[in-house]
């Protein structure tokens, strides 16, 4: 076998090598947006139910709550980036991490200090290597998030946020995250969580009826202590699950693509295979009557 | 006679719902007995189980800790982070 013709079948087998594993990324990733979706499906009745809580008791304490409430000046802002573990998924990393980029230069220039929260390996492996200060971070588990990790990364945000600015606390918090529309759309999203803008983003409450007159249980500012944290980790659990649909999406996007670039390498160099098998013999013949030509010139 | 519609949310999903005759709970202040007709109300629930009892007259009981319970027309939401059926 002539020399460029072992090249071509090597490159052949190497590509074929690559779809498989490319095709069966795929359709691992198929099969967990299915559950993905299920999971943002699942957690709908308790986020609305809480949204129509915290509203409720909005619309009756006077909400001077400390959640709820605009400072003055704001000094500090934190922005929670929410990216996946892994990559092979596209632009799914880098368009939210380009995403809180913009809002952190848009921050800057209101004159305010930005921290970082971080959740997935990708966003840490991307601060990390611009050496840039991360303030925590949360890496494991973002393609079927748990909701301990939300509550975690809730607990902390509110304590940041209760401490005073002069100590280091924060005084507005932004979420980063990508939003699963559809199959083939994700968009990377900007909320700002605190200070709290309540019924905004989500599903508002379709019926607009007035809320009724409630008794509270302790008194209403009990009750609101209560429920913000809650409604803070309802979106930030909200917030990882479409993540981690998003993830599902875009890499069954990508992945798609990859395997339909390995069949179009394939049949590109298939066709230069033929090619050099058909020039190889072309010669062979050529050289075999060359040579029973000259001997029988010789005779 | 009117019946509560009651359901039982967690955070990552709908852990009971139907019709039912009476829902007991422990809230911080005590335990409460909601019977249909009862006034809106949000209480914040104690760690405890909530008493169903469906129109058939049989009970279901639910664990819910860390959460709260709202009533408004007829209708009983029992909202906690973690929520699962206690098997009787």
């Amino acid at each position: 076998m002539g020399a460029q013709l072992r090249v071509y079948r090597q490159k052949i087998k190497s590509a074929q090598t690559t779809k498989k594993i490319t095709r069966a990324m795929e359709l691992i990733s198929a099969s967990r947006i299915q559950k993905a979706q299920a999971r943002v499906a699942a957690s709908v009745p308790y986020s609305r139910a809480v949204t129509r809580a915290v509203s409720a008791v909005a619309t009756f304490s006077n909400v001077d709550h400390i959640l709820t409430t605009e400072p003055e000046k704001i000094e500090r802002a934190a922005i929670v980036i929410f990216s996946s573990d892994r990559g092979l998924a596209g632009a799914f990393n880098t368009n939210v991490l380009k995403e809180a980029g913009e809002l952190a230069a848009r921050l800057h220039a209101q004159g305010k200090d930005v921290i970082h929260y971080l959740v997935g390996r990708k966003s840490v492996a991307y601060f990390n290597f611009r050496k840039r200060p991360i303030e925590q971070y949360w890496v494991g588990g973002t393609d079927s998030p748990v909701f301990e990790t939300a509550q975690e990364v809730g607990e902390a945000l509110v304590a940041k946020f209760i401490q005073p600015a002069s100590e280091g606390g924060v005084d507005e918090i932004h979420i980063v995250y990508n939003r699963f529309v559809s199959m083939l759309t994700q968009t990377p999203e900007v909320v700002r969580l605190l200070p709290l803008e309540i019924v905004e983003g989500l599903e508002a409450p379709e019926d607009h009826e007035v809320l009724p007159l409630y008794e509270f249980e302790p008194e209403v500012d009990d009750v609101l202590d209560a429920l913000l944290p809650v409604y803070i980790e309802s979106r930030i659990f909200n917030a990882m699950l479409q993540s981690a649909a998003s993830k599902h999406a875009a890499t069954q996007k990508a992945m798609k693509s990859a395997s339909d670039n390995a069949d179009k390498l394939i049949t590109d160099y298939t066709r230069l295979a033929n090619n050099a098998r058909q020039s190889e013999i072309t010669q062979q013949i050529s050289e075999i009557v060359g040579g029973a030509d000259a001997l029988s010139v010789k005779s | 006679m009117a019946e509560l519609q009651v359901s039982v949310v967690s955070a990552d999903q709908q852990v009971w719902t139907g019709t039912a005759s009476m829902v007991v709970a422990r809230t911080t202040e005590g335990e409460i007995g909601i019977l249909p007709g009862h006034e809106p109300m949000l209480a914040i629930l104690a760690a405890g189980e909530v008493r169903i009892t469906d129109a058939s007259g049989s009970g279901v009981r639910a664990k819910a800790d860390d959460g709260f319970l709202s009533v408004e027309h007829d209708t009983v939401t029992i909202v906690a982070r973690y929520a699962e059926l206690v098997q009787a």
